[in-house]
């Protein structure tokens, strides 16, 4: 491998597949992160997108196909790629018994770094996960958002050339899924290059600069968020929701309007360029939904295209 | 102000960093124990250290003056310096099984510390050597200061008694290592309940730590033979009582290797099985 390919390629998979038994959770997968990037991996739960992240974090063996992590194999030089990677797993982890800096005390000694670096390095990790004033305190007690940070905070002890997020703000408010994506827009301007996935797909569309979208164990789709929405969507949604038992009944007399309608339980979705157009088509054929809305193309509209299942159910 | 923070402010001086030795390796995870250790501390003083003092005072002392002046001790020996070097083995035998089983069950299953130790450089073996390292200190601490306190009450008749370490900690070893290997394989505690009952408490009885195995009826005999814990008393009562009989101290020695070789391999399998997929 050339110098050149080393420096920019980060991590590079073949056809990776991983079985559990006979159960495959992720299947011929191929892609390739550059340095500097934030990818992501966006699909629902069950999708194989975990998997994926323990492969990569050389902990999960592969069952077949070619990985390379640094250009390294992660079945041969696991240790040596486990020590140039930061790791948030689903769950964090952490020991709820010890104190803050504890854990990230801890932590640092299992990369190799002295007592005196880590204790070093703590203080302005704590800042930056806005927890130094909770740094003499246990564990336990934190709510989700900060144990998140935490969690955050502890990967980043070693200096990791590659950051890897797993569902970084399930079970998180809005306010502290925000506060933990500013600390990541933080780390991609110093450099990092982060991985995450997310079965949010306003999670995947702020933060990813390129992601795949993941669906049964394959991927079915890759891009930026907007070419992604160009490629699979239309500009604008039409969103109506009528008094009906089952949305299906109108989705006939919708025929015409808009270039696809997608049926779901409580509402059906118009793709359109013109939003307000087909709302006023909509109208002019007598129909008065209880309500209806214009709003953009999102990665759920993608989702939804390519699976004709919405991302959170 | 957190903005100017630069996390990464001197990742040049380490940002891939050598290879860290195994004694690196290892000794983080000690570490770790040590972190543990110093917040749990309290709770382990009274199974550690009250415990074997009650058996001290109850039996040694109690039911010895009992077997002293009906039979003059145990073969001559005064029954309490008789007792004692097999308590020393007992307890290793009591410390290695509750640092064993719970503790590794939660760092299994509860915080699954393990896996976390995973995503970091450290390997299976790595996590496995340093946790019982850790119970190695737990074990020699115990020993150290169970040892101390019966040579107080006179429970030793030689310096021969500073023997009784080295060999409480091997015999803990024996029960650690197989026990680790047996843990892995148990997804809730229910299992320890049996291990409790039909390992623990069946061979303090019938280990030769109260009374001589050769009192025991002979169908018994061979059990103790094959158990850990009975080498593990023969072993420390002879190198207290300065009757070592060197072929034989071999052989009991041998014994409680064998088994920390054989549960090592079985650990190192069993916690990759589990912890690697």
């Amino acid at each position: 491998m050339s110098e050149g390919t080393a420096d920019d390629v980060l991590l590079e998979a073949r056809g990776l597949t991983k079985m559990f038994g006979s159960f495959t959770a992720v299947e011929n997968v191929d892609f390739a992160v550059q340095r500097g990037e934030l990818f992501g991996f966006l699909g629902p739960n069950g999708a194989g997108k975990s998997s994926t992240m323990r492969m990569i974090g050389a902990v999960s063996p592969a069952t077949s196909g070619t990985l390379r992590v640094f250009g390294l194999d992660p079945a041969a030089d696991g240790p040596r790629i486990r020590a140039r990677l930061g790791v948030v797993p689903q769950e964090d982890q952490l020991d709820q018994e010890l104190t803050v800096q504890e854990n990230l005390w801890v932590y640092g000694r299992y990369f190799g770094l002295s007592r005196a670096q880590v204790k070093e390095r703590t203080a302005g990790l704590l800042e930056f996960a806005q927890l130094s004033e909770r740094a003499k305190d246990r564990v336990e007690p934190l709510s989700g958002g900060m144990k998140r940070r935490l969690t955050i905070a502890r990967s980043l002890i070693s200096s990791p050339e590659l950051l890897l997020l797993d569902e970084p703000t399930t079970g998180l408010d809005p306010q502290a899924r925000h506060l933990l994506w500013d600390r990541l827009f933080r780390l991609k301007r110093q450099g990092v290059t982060i991985i995450l996935t997310t079965h949010y797909m306003d999670e995947a569309e702020q933060l990813c600069d390129r992601l795949v979208v993941m669906d049964h164990g394959r991927i079915v789709a890759e891009g930026s968020p907007r070419s992604l929405i160009e490629q699979y969507s239309t500009r604008e949604v039409l969103e109506l929701r009528f008094d009906a038992h089952d949305h299906a009944e109108y989705a006939g007399k919708l025929a015409g309007i808009g270039e696809r309608v997608e049926v779901l339980p409580d509402r059906l979705l118009v793709y359109t360029e013109d939003g307000d157009a087909a709302a006023a088509a909509v109208h002019s054929r007598g129909l008065a939904p209880l309500s209806s809305l214009v709003r953009r193309s999102t990665l759920e509209d993608v989702f939804l295209h390519l699976t004709g299942r919405t991302l959170v159910d | 102000m957190s903005q100017q923070t630069d996390v990464f402010a001197g990742r040049g001086a380490h940002g891939v960093r050598p290879p860290l030795s195994t004694a690196e390796r290892i000794g983080s995870v000690v570490w770790y124990q040590v972190v543990v250790y110093k917040r749990t501390w309290r709770g382990t003083i009274i199974s550690r250290f009250v415990s074997p003092l009650f058996f001290l005072l109850s039996m040694g002392i109690g039911l010895g003056s009992l077997v002293d002046a009906r039979s003059g001790g145990v073969g001559g020996v005064p029954y309490l310096q008789y007792l004692v070097p097999a308590i020393v083995a007992v307890q290793a035998m009591w410390v290695s099984i509750g640092e064993s089983t719970y503790a590794v069950l939660g760092n299994l299953m509860w915080d699954r510390m393990y896996q976390t130790m995973l995503g970091t450089p450290l390997r299976v073996r790595d996590v496995l050597a340093g946790h019982i390292s850790a119970v190695v200190g737990h074990i020699a601490m115990a020993s150290v200061i169970f040892v101390a306190v019966a040579a107080a009450f006179g429970g030793f008749s030689s310096w021969g008694a500073v023997w009784c370490v080295p060999v409480a900690v091997l015999t803990g070893l024996a029960f650690t290592v197989p026990v680790f290997a047996f843990t892995a394989t148990q997804e809730s505690d229910s299992g320890f309940n049996i291990l409790f009952r039909l390992v623990v408490t069946p061979l303090m009885l019938f280990s030769g730590t109260f009374f001589p195995v050769e009192s025991l009826p002979v169908w018994l005999q061979p059990i103790a033979w094959v158990t850990p814990l009975w080498h593990g008393v023969e072993a420390s009562r002879a190198v207290a009582l300065g009757t070592v009989d060197p072929p034989w101290l071999a052989l009991h020695l041998s014994v409680l290797v064998a088994f920390v070789v054989v549960g090592w391999v079985l650990a190192v399998r069993l916690f990759t099985r589990r912890l690697v997929k």
